[in-house]
């Protein structure tokens, strides 16, 4: 691993100055191949430096000092560092390219995960239907991610995993893995330690807000997991489904909960408050008044917004759904 | 082969020493349209570095911005939008009106027709308007910023970009202006080169700045086209609603890519050859010693410009191209890093058994050497699939980039404007000050660069407004350097601007080089020469002794063989 690691300054206990922790079969192939690359080109800085520093200390000019003599050029000299490095090109070719393919290659047998990308969140669909904002995966099993998405381009990275793919609207890219670690024990994932899932491309103003966790759980936890997830009214208040569908719709991105003013209007203290629209009129927001603004939502734009809200048809929001949301909405007061 | 001619006039302007108007071309005529109008190459280049040294600023505070409010993960000062509107001109305003065409237009404008022996360049009038096309281009992104602002990222990439309610069309009509200044500038250099070498100066006996100069000026001509027409074919996309790479109206996103990059690859290289070329002067001058494998370095030039053109797929790894095309452009990416190796290893071997001089801009082009090493070592865990998959539109890359653009191309910028400052406005600026701030930009430079690199690897994406607090003790370091380059930077052209009031006079020769450019006075006359100079070997310092009372070196009678000029 990284000599650096020895060095207390900056560096912290998973794995050295330049390693994150890591988290999945192919993970000690990339970091193996940076450590490589690493000290290769360490040896040729030092080399390269050391040699300038060198001739400067030597050859500095001074009274009595005059250049001397020597060769303008030589061409075996020349030859030899044009194709000696070559050959450590094409070491770091090699590993780089065979690595590439195991991490870009899934097996067949693979559990599938779908990732749909948007301004600004994430949904995660798992093959029996289940949901969720946040990525939830079992150990020790290889994952096939299929990715899309619905507006501009995504990035899905997990610095943990050493893999990141873009999500293009209007294909499906891949990227699968396997990861080595539990991050925590049990189902609840308040008792696990979760990776970090950033959005690596630029996607416009909440690109950077457009983080998730990744919990990795063992494979009876899991599958325990998601019978829970599959089944959101089981065990939840109809508040607590709102919440959950308010984050996985991705209702967040536009409408605050703390009063920021985003591209939609901040449902804190707004139930049961009358708002003024962009016809002129006003009205006192209720339980038809949300259910209209999901179905139809130009139909009374808020005053000082722009209508940019999707429609939300039945087949994306239950009437169930829609309920939760309302009764979420009225615990923001 | 044409020989310099010089009009009859300015020949006669030369008579026992006296100061007339043609004996500097600062002088020759005054007045705001006698530099507006002007046709005179290094009028048009001051005014090139005047319009680039702005630009600089303002990306500069841009960048000072962003690196200040990333002191904290959280929000300081800047919101969301705000910030990506303040990288995207950070990147925009610093690629395109700075560093692309930094040292061709502003120090090659001025330095290659009198490295040539020459009056002018092969077309003064296009020259003029090359200036002009980057003012309009410049005044296109100005309206950008003023009339909305632009957050796409200096890469533009669709379909945020056509989707984005910013003022993509303006600036994409100035990188469209922008690029056929660029193209004006080339294929002008590239006559220049071609008809008006001086007799005896055979290919192999050009200073290496101007084959990095013809190197660069081909890119500039075979590449800036597509971006001009990748340009025009998004503004067709957002105003025309015709689908070419929105996928809702039927295009696709990763073809725009393919396009850009087309370009924006070989610009790279559009933006580090002058920088190389910069330093094979420096490092020889400056160390006294013919420079080692000439043939090599300008060879290097040709095969890093076009092997550039072979490269573009390496910033689509991660896009969903198809494994085979990354495969194919990871190897030829490594292909590339071998011209660059090779100049390195000469300048070292250049220094051997020489006389160096810790000159200014001998310190920027040790600068140069430790950076832009940095710089091409770190492109090669980016050119390997496996690690690129992890650094990939991280810090990493950001770090990656700014070695080789800042580190690199903007090092060597200020080495050769100090270098050449002396012939450009003669006068002499204080050593020891620019000798300082030298090692504040590079202290700073490093302070600021290097733990993103570390940030980077670790999983900190690029972009980002607001960041996990795992990253915060790396951004608090740069945010520091960044401010102590600032004022490093600061300091630098404050040396040289001071220099135009209290600096001494320049001798015609000060640092003792033997390209042409020194054999003229400082500043040069209107015409540059009376006669045509004679041509030598560009690095042979054998028959060049300083001379105390003239302040710089003079020609002796010496063993060095001269091919005369006529």
């Amino acid at each position: 691993m990284n000599l650096l690691s020895n060095l207390p300054m900056l560096a912290d206990a998973d794995g050295g100055l330049f390693f994150g922790p890591a988290n999945s079969t192919f993970a000690p192939m990339v970091d193996d191949l940076f450590d490589l690359i690493y000290w290769i080109s360490a040896f040729f800085f030092v080399l390269i430096v050391g040699v300038m520093v060198y001739f400067v200390l030597k050859y500095y000019r001074r009274p009595g000092h005059g250049p001397q003599p020597s060769p303008t050029h030589n061409n075996t000299l020349e030859i030899a560092w044009s194709v000696l490095p070559s050959f450590l090109l094409v070491v770091f070719f090699v590993m780089g390219f065979t690595n590439y393919m195991s991490m870009r290659t899934p097996p067949d047998d693979a559990y599938e995960i779908h990732v749909q990308a948007k301004k600004w969140s994430w949904l995660f669909v798992y093959p029996n239907g289940a949901e969720s904002s946040d990525l939830h995966i079992p150990v020790g099993r290889p994952v096939r991610f299929i990715l899309e998405s619905e507006d501009v381009l995504h990035n899905m990275f997990v610095p943990a995993f050493r893999t990141k793919m873009d999500c293009v609207p209007g294909r499906y890219n891949e990227i699968w893995v396997q990861a080595v670690n539990t991050t925590g024990t049990g189902v609840n994932p308040d008792d696990h330690k979760p990776h970090d899932l950033f959005c690596a491309e630029y996607c416009g103003r909440d690109h950077s807000n457009m983080h998730a966790f990744v919990y990795v759980y063992e494979t009876g936890d899991f599958d325990a997991w998601l019978e829970k997830a599959s089944n959101l009214y089981e065990g939840n208040t109809m508040v607590q489904v709102g919440e959950i569908l308010y984050k996985r719709k991705g209702c967040i991105s536009c409408h605050s909960i703390d009063g920021t003013k985003k591209a939609g209007p901040s449902f804190k203290d707004s139930f049961g408050t009358a708002h003024k629209f962009t016809d002129g009129t006003e009205a006192v927001m209720d339980e038809n008044y949300i259910r209209e603004s999901i179905r139809d939502p130009r139909a009374k734009v808020v005053a000082g917004y722009q209508p940019v809200m999707p429609v939300f048809p039945s087949s994306r929001l239950s009437d169930k759904d829609i309920t939760a949301i309302a009764e979420f909405i009225k615990s923001l007061k | 082969m044409s020989v310099g001619s010089t009009p009859d006039k300015f020949q006669a302007a030369n008579l026992d020493g006296a100061q007339t108007r043609e004996d500097n071309y600062l002088l020759a005529s005054s007045g705001v349209g006698s530099w507006l109008f002007t046709l005179d190459h290094k009028r048009i280049g001051v005014m090139y570095l005047v319009g680039i040294l702005v630009s600089f600023f303002l990306g500069g505070i841009f960048a000072l911005i962003l690196r200040a409010e990333l002191f904290t993960g959280t929000k300081l000062f800047l919101t969301e939008d705000q910030y990506n509107q303040m990288f995207t001109l950070h990147g925009a305003v610093m690629t395109f009106l700075f560093i692309i065409p930094s040292i061709p237009a502003a120090l090659g404008n001025f330095v290659l027709p009198v490295m040539l022996g020459q009056k002018d360049v092969a077309f003064p009038r296009m020259n003029l308007g090359s200036f002009y096309l980057w003012v309009v281009g410049a005044i296109f992104f100005l309206c950008a910023i003023i009339f909305g602002g632009l957050d796409t990222g200096w890469t533009f990439y669709t379909p945020y970009s056509v989707t984005t309610s910013t003022r993509v069309i303006l600036a994409l009509l100035g990188v469209f202006v922008l690029g056929f200044s660029s193209i004006f500038t080339g294929l002008n250099f590239i006559v220049t080169i071609n008809t008006m070498r001086p007799h005896g100066m055979t290919w192999f006996k050009m200073p290496l700045f101007l084959w990095s100069i013809y190197a660069t000026s081909i890119i500039q001509l075979l590449a800036t086209p597509v971006l001009g027409i990748t340009g025009l074919l998004l503004i067709a996309e957002r105003a025309l609603h015709i689908g070419i790479f929105d996928p809702e109206m039927g295009g696709d996103p990763v073809l725009f890519q393919h396009f850009f990059w087309f370009y924006s690859h070989p610009a790279v290289y559009i933006m580090i050859l002058p920088a190389m070329g910069i330093i094979s002067e420096l490092i020889a001058v400056f160390s006294r010693k013919h420079i080692f494998g000439y043939r090599f370095i300008a060879y290097s030039s040709i095969a890093i410009a076009l092997l550039g053109f072979l490269v573009w797929g390496h910033h689509m790894f991660v896009s969903g191209q198809s494994q085979l095309a990354a495969v194919v452009f990871s190897g030829l990416t490594f292909s590339v890093s071998i011209p660059s190796a090779i100049k390195v290893f000469n300048w070292l071997a250049t220094m051997y058994k020489g006389s160096i001089s810790l000159a200014t801009p001998m310190c920027y082009a040790l600068a140069f050497i430790f950076l832009f090493t940095i710089g091409g070592l770190t492109g090669l865990f980016l050119g390997a699939l496996a690690t690129d998959i992890q650094l990939h539109d991280t810090y990493f890359v950001v770090a990656h980039f700014h070695y080789v653009m800042m580190g690199g191309t903007l090092v060597a910028f200020v080495g050769g404007l100090y270098y050449w400052w002396p012939k450009m406005f003669g006068v002499m600026y204080n050593e020891n000050a620019g000798r300082l701030f030298c090692l504040i930009v590079f202290l700073g430079f490093n302070l600021t660069f290097f733990p993103q690199f570390i940030m980077g690897a670790r999983g900190m994406p690029r972009r980002y407004a607001r960041y996990v607090e795992e990253f915060q003790i790396y951004h608090q370091l740069s945010t520091l350097g960044a401010f102590l380059l600032g004022i490093g930077m600061v300091g630098a052209i404050g040396v040289l601007l001071y220099s135009l009031y209290r600096g001494k006079k320049a001798p015609a020769n000060p640092w003792g080089a033997n390209t042409l450019e020194w054999m003229c006075s400082s500043p040069p006359p209107l015409a540059n020469f009376d006669n045509p100079p004679p041509v030598g070997d560009p690095y042979d310092y054998s028959n060049l002794r300083y001379d105390e009372r003239e302040g710089g070196y003079v020609t002796v009678p010496g063993p060095a063989k001269k091919t005369s000029s006529h």
